[in-house]
């Protein structure tokens, strides 16, 4: 139907009742409706834009070039998603031979590539280097495998109020634990809440690959590989996978979008109601329920479940409204710390580019600029005084070398993942803007003589654009910084940690929550199934 | 040959306190420390005629009062002098006074935001409550969380408990509390700039981090632990300099029968199948013992004193991974008279307390930036004090010592030794900032001692001159600290134990390390600790 009908639809006081609305049509709040729907709910999902997928959309920048606007590799779409939503089904499919590399540039020793999954082999590097390597990769998926679980369960509940089948998996976390052997186990302990430079320090020595392991770390969030924890971000990386290959990582064909497209195939499958521009201005609570939504054009719909992937903040202090909450609660909500520092930078290219040392497969994967872990640093510094990085560090994609539908013939599209880019810039992004794309520029000149001269048209969206065409507030892609102190229990706060909040029938599932963002569709599937089981106890 | 109960390597304040208790328990113990005097970090030296300098730590509240109370160090001479609070002077010719009177200093901060002095009381609440949980736990032995030893799980049980009392949603805020840094935790409660800089100085004094890195709060709380004369949180001047602390323990130490040789460095500890029989020193003088406990940084210990064949490769890679860095530096200062501060008002109490220059979070950070360039601080934060104020027993009348703490000041200058210029540089720019503020504070200087992490190494024997003997990260805490499976004070050198800074709970002039081990020893002897007294409640 068309955009125009829906506004009538909804104009006309839509009186229809539904069991389940969810606020956004990213991939989480998709995930969550399509498993409320196959639960056999009458399930209703409104997007504000006038396309699904929020984050995970793929959009046209310039005339014939499209592109995945904010997330740009698969690398942690959970397979419980994948399975529950019979993703294959609808389309999504990946063959083994589609996983890329990750190649780390560096101007002065040439490319050293990761192959496989996450590494599994390493081209470009000494004996002695890619012997201590296997080590290292294997320890860190080693002990990603012991967090992984926590991805698809909701937090521990410090009240105590777990289920069985929970206290045994925690249980079974114990276990694993146990079965590392004393020695390993210690070992997990310490590092833990390490930084991510001095774990590297102790048993690598190249610093392109340090510095592609260090940027990892640090991608997508407020800090510094010499940042305590730092480490964790890491862990965060490797606990996702693809096809059961923990820490692979593919280019979409037709870009994030179709996985969007994938995961919406399977709600209309499952019975849910998609609506797009359809945004809300607020979420009705009455004594303490929610008891539905009010459209921006004054229609309400009622629902006696109503489930935001919003962030927590909108959903919170502009959707419900502060009044409707307890003080001690809008504090640590406004607490939260949701300013991204990560930009995006789309160009269309009249030709593929070339990068020094690196082979036609390497090009089709992942490019990391991050020439060593200080040079990471280095660029963090800055963006703790609200300045941008005068040498960022960057990770690259040229999706349309592995999917020409997405650039005209010959053209190419390349898209980066830029750092830092704080989201309260000093200067503001208005002047600052400008300056920043020389610096990116600067830097793939470097690496790409003549790129430049290539290019035909540039969008860089920054934190603040990302805010305003995503709504995602701090333009976070995290919902919110996902650092040691805002996880697991403290997602997005204490008091709304198990998808379930302080209003009754109202109900969070988007990144904000455990486990966080990323294309993995956790939050979705952990919020329908703690929806589900707190239905059943009522 | 005479051989040795316990032999204690090193005589500073860790070691002192770790030989009084042995003694106490009867044991034969003998203390060998390689400067000509004891005190280790914690001295009063005559550096120049008439003058005392405490020229390592400087400030005294950290030390356990359980600890004084055991071994009677007020009978031996100590006594601690509370000071009333301090400063911190703005680039605008303003300041900002501290006063250990809550509301005062809640009075105080009105003057600068209504917001943040009714926040300074939620503050004070929190972070109170945070100091409760963690204190009782400076006294006790960390548990091995991978021991199924009815001892280590009792004793995991019992913080598990002390967690659970907590109640769900404070054990929350604990969980953040843990990782959080300095600065994103007084976002939480205040908007001033210079108010936080003010609190986030205790997150970063003696570390190698930036009051933006995670896990600075729980440095915070390692400051906040101590006490004066029961009054929790407070800070004072041992009367004499800091080395009246290991004069009144070392006093305590003889007067219970303990013998102290200075002036004889180690070389080495001796090993036998597997276990200690005594140590050699420098002159190659042999001295035996059935014990020998380390007052050394672990590292020292285990990569200098002990032969690498005697240890296990997984206990030595750890030992090597124990990050200790130098993070700063010290400018001791005599003076000929008093220096003035015009933002001051006359005989404000500030000036009897401790004083900095670092306004703002972000001026910190900075200084921060420079030591990971590995460059001094070209704006350091200064920990400023003049004890003389309150104790005018170190100088001559109307003369006065300064004690300038320097932050930061990396262990070598971007990757090379430092050499004697690059010291008075350093001295300069901690001069030269002093001087923006006190006009005329040159002229007073009659004497004046810089040391660099290379002067407090090459001395105090700290490695890379690192106060608290290893940083104090999630990854060196507890269970961790030193390395794992060996956080219980002993080695895998039968007899052989450590007790310094390295250990649970880590550095400051607090005495629990050397308190601990000792507890840990007497248990493996299977002596009484009656006279050791637990950890009291916080109220």
């Amino acid at each position: 139907m068309t955009s125009s009908d829906v506004q009538q639809q909804v104009a006309s006081r839509w009186t229809a009742r539904h069991d389940v609305v969810v606020i956004g049509g990213g991939h989480n709040g998709l995930v969550c409706a399509t498993l409320l729907a196959k639960s056999g709910r009458k399930v209703l999902l409104l997007e504000a834009a006038s396309e699904l997928g929020g984050g995970a959309r793929t959009d046209e920048f310039a005339p014939g070039f499209r592109v995945s606007s904010v997330a740009h590799l698969l690398n942690r779409l959970h397979p419980d998603v994948v399975k529950e939503l019979d993703l294959e089904k609808h389309g999504l499919k990946f063959a083994p031979a589609e996983l890329v590399p990750s190649t780390s540039l560096s101007a002065k020793d040439g490319p050293l590539t990761l192959t496989g999954a996450y590494g599994a082999g390493l081209a470009g590097a000494s004996v002695s280097e890619a012997a201590a390597w296997k080590d290292l990769r294997a320890q860190l998926i080693r002990y990603a495998g012991i967090l992984k679980p926590f991805l698809s369960r909701r937090p521990p509940d410090l009240r105590g109020k777990m289920s069985m089948a929970e206290t045994f998996a925690l249980g079974q976390t114990a276990l694993a634990l146990k079965k590392l052997g004393k020695e390993d186990m210690r070992d997990f302990l310490r590092v833990i809440l390490m930084n991510v430079a001095d774990l590297l320090d102790e048993q690598l020595t190249d610093n392109r690959l340090k510095g592609l392991l260090a940027f990892d770390a640090v991608l997508g969030s407020h800090l510094g590989p010499r940042s305590p924890t730092s480490l964790l971000g890491l862990y965060y990386r490797l606990a996702g996978e693809i096809g059961g290959a923990p820490g692979a990582q593919l280019v979409p064909k037709g870009g994030m979008g179709s996985v969007v497209a994938a995961i919406a195939g399977a709600a209309s499958k499952a019975g849910v109601v998609l609506r797009t521009e359809a945004p809300i201005v607020k979420i009705r609570v009455e004594d303490g329920r929610a008891t539905g939504v009010v459209l921006e054009n004054g229609g309400e719909i009622a629902a006696t479940t109503v489930i935001s992937a919003a962030d927590p903040s909108t959903t919170f202090l502009d959707l419900v409204g502060p009044r409707e909450l307890d003080t001690g609660f809008v504090r640590k909500i406004s607490n939260i710390r949701n300013y991204g520092d990560a930009a995006k930078l789309h160009l269309a290219l009249e030709r593929p580019p070339e990068f020094a040392g690196v082979d036609a497969v390497g090009l089709k994967g992942r490019l990391v600029i991050a020439p060593s872990t200080d040079h990471v640093e280095r660029a963090f510094n800055p963006s703790k005084y609200g300045e941008f990085s005068p040498e960022p560090v960057l990770e690259i994609t040229l999706p349309s070398l592995a999917d020409p539908s997405l650039a005209p013939d010959g053209a190419c599209v390349l898209s980066a993942v830029v750092q830092y880019a704080p989201y309260r810039l000093r200067e503001g992004w208005e002047s600052g803007k400008p300056k920043f794309l020389n610096a990116i520029m600067g830097v793939l000149e470097k690496y790409s003589p003549g790129i430049g001269k290539t290019v035909r048209h540039t969008e860089l969206l920054t934190p603040v654009d990302i805010e305003a065409r995503y709504r995602m507030p701090g333009g976070h892609w995290h919902h919110g910084e996902l650092q040691a102190d805002q996880m697991l229990m403290s997602r997005p706060v204490f008091g709304a940690e198990g998808y379930a909040t302080p209003i009754d029938g109202l109900y969070l599932c988007g990144a904000g929550s455990h486990p966080g963002g990323g294309v993995s569709g956790a939050p979705g599937l952990n919020a329908a199934r703690r929806i589900i089981a707190m239905e059943r106890q009522s | 040959m005479k051989t040795w109960d316990a032999i204690v390597i090193g005589g500073g304040h860790n070691g002192l306190v770790n030989a009084c208790y042995l003694q106490r328990a009867g044991l034969d113990v003998l203390v060998v420390e390689k400067n000509d005097w004891v005190g280790g970090a914690a001295v009063s030296r005559s550096l120049t005629p008439g003058f005392l300098y405490s020229n390592c730590s400087y400030v005294c509240s950290l030390f356990r009062p359980e600890i004084m109370r055991d071994l009677e160090l007020p009978r031996f001479g100590l006594q601690v002098i509370a000071y009333e609070g301090g400063a911190v002077f703005t680039r605008d010719g303003d300041y900002l006074a501290n006063y250990r009177d809550h509301d005062a200093h809640r009075r105080e901060f009105a003057r600068f935001s209504k917001r943040d002095a009714e926040a300074y009381d939620r503050y004070a609440r929190d972070v109170t409550r945070q100091c409760r949980f963690i204190q009782p736990l400076l006294m006790r032995t960390a548990p091995d969380p991978t021991s199924l030893k009815p001892r280590d799980v009792g004793e995991l049980m019992y913080i598990a408990k002390k967690f659970y009392d907590l109640g769900p949603s404070q054990m929350a805020e604990t969980l953040r509390f843990w990782t959080m840094s300095i600065s994103e935790f007084l976002d939480e409660y205040f908007e001033t700039d210079v108010i936080k800089a003010n609190f986030s100085i205790s997150g970063i004094i003696g570390t190698a981090l930036g009051p933006m890195s995670p896990g600075t709060a729980y440095v915070l709380l390692h400051h906040y632990m101590g006490e004066v004369d029961g009054s929790v949180g407070a800070w004072g001047y041992a009367r004499g300099g800091m080395g009246a602390i290991t004069k009144a323990l070392s006093e305590s130490f003889q007067a219970s029968g303990g013998a102290i040789r200075t002036g004889a460095e180690v070389d080495k500890v001796l090993v036998k199948d597997g276990r200690t029989t005594g140590i050699v020193l420098a002159g190659g003088e042999e001295i035996r013992g059935k014990l020998v406990i380390s007052n050394a940084d672990v590292k020292r210990t285990f990569l200098k004193l002990v032969e690498e064949k005697e240890l296990p490769n997984v206990f030595l890679r750890r030992v090597k991974n124990f990050k200790i860095r130098g993070s700063s530096g010290k400018v001791n200062i005599a003076l000929d008279s008093l220096p003035e501060f015009p933002a001051l008002p006359k005989d404000a109490p500030s000036i009897r307390g401790d004083l900095h220059f670092t306004d703002s979070v972000e001026r910190m950070e900075r200084a921060y930036d420079d030591w990971k360039a590995g460059r001094w601080s070209a704006d350091p934060f200064l920990d400023m004090m003049i004890p003389t104020t309150l104790d005018p027993t170190m100088t001559p009348p109307g003369k006065h010592f300064m004690s300038c703490f320097v932050q930061y000041c990396p262990p070598k200058v971007e990757g090379r030794d430092w050499t004697d210029a690059d010291r008075d540089a350093f001295a300069e720019t901690v001069i030269s900032q002093i001087a923006d503020y006190s006009p005329g504070f040159r002229d007073r200087i009659l004497h004046m001692e810089v040391r660099t992490p290379r002067e407090l190494e090459a001395e105090v024997g700290l490695t890379e001159g690192n106060i608290f003997q290893g940083e104090l990260t999630f990854d060196q805490l507890l269970f961790n600290r030193p390395v794992q499976g060996y956080a219980q004070y002993r080695s895998p050198i039968g007899g052989l134990y450590i007790c310094g800074s390295s250990t649970h709970p880590g550095g400051g002039v607090m005495g629990a390390p050397g308190r601990n081990a000792a507890a840990e020893i007497l248990r493996d002897l299977s002596k009484p600790t009656r006279h050791m007294s637990p950890a009291h409640d916080v109220i």
